[in-house]
């Protein structure tokens, strides 16, 4: 079961990859927030993986944690940041 | 219920890339992304047995099944307040008839 929570964290890995690609290449600035977004909760399940493999599985759940608000957090404050400034902007 | 969710991140991952357009890009990110993510925490809950680090996977399964969706509802809103066109096909422009549809 070990061996198998490997390969998927390995997996996990090459997924964010390829959502660096978007993440880098966007055209718009939304595009790149979305990849942004789906490269957090990629983290997010890695870190429940890598603790799940080193057995500290209490540590790194809390890292998860925080890092699962801070996405959510920032998500939000650029959609709020640019919907308010295309707003002034015309 | 690891093997289901990792396809649905797959999926996930696979549609951020390849559709041509930012909503459809959230849409894909928005749903498969949350349910892969839930199925795999499930899954790493049940793995680690009853304890207070499950009781915590279940928390974050709580929290992304609320924020996520909500996370990508707000970027869409602000990408189309911000005067983002959504992607209509090309060969709808040569003949509106057949716009409806699709």
């Amino acid at each position: 079961m070990t061996t198998l929570v490997l390969y998927l964290a390995v997996l996990l890995a090459l997924l964010m990859a390829a959502s660096m690609y978007r993440l880098i290449k966007g055209p718009t600035i939304f595009d790149r927030m979305v990849a942004a977004g789906a490269m957090g909760t990629k983290s997010l399940l890695l870190l429940a993986f890598v603790g799940f493999l080193y057995g500290r599985t209490d540590v790194f759940v809390d890292l998860a944690i925080a890092y699962g608000l801070l996405n959510f957090i920032s998500a939000i404050v650029v959609a709020k940041y640019f919907e308010r400034r295309r707003e002034e902007a015309p | 219920m690891l093997l289901l969710g990792a396809a649905f991140l797959v999926l996930a991952t696979l549609g951020i890339v390849r559709l041509p357009d930012f909503f459809t890009r959230a849409h894909a990110m928005g749903k498969s992304e949350t349910l892969g993510a839930i199925l795999i925490l499930v899954g790493l809950a049940v793995l680690n047995g009853l304890s207070l680090a499950s009781f915590k996977l279940v928390l974050i399964l709580i929290l992304i099944a609320v924020a996520n969706p909500v996370a990508t509802h707000a970027l869409v809103r602000a990408a189309l307040r911000s005067g983002l066109a959504p992607w209509v096909r090309k060969t709808h422009d040569q003949a509106p008839d057949s716009r409806g549809q699709g």
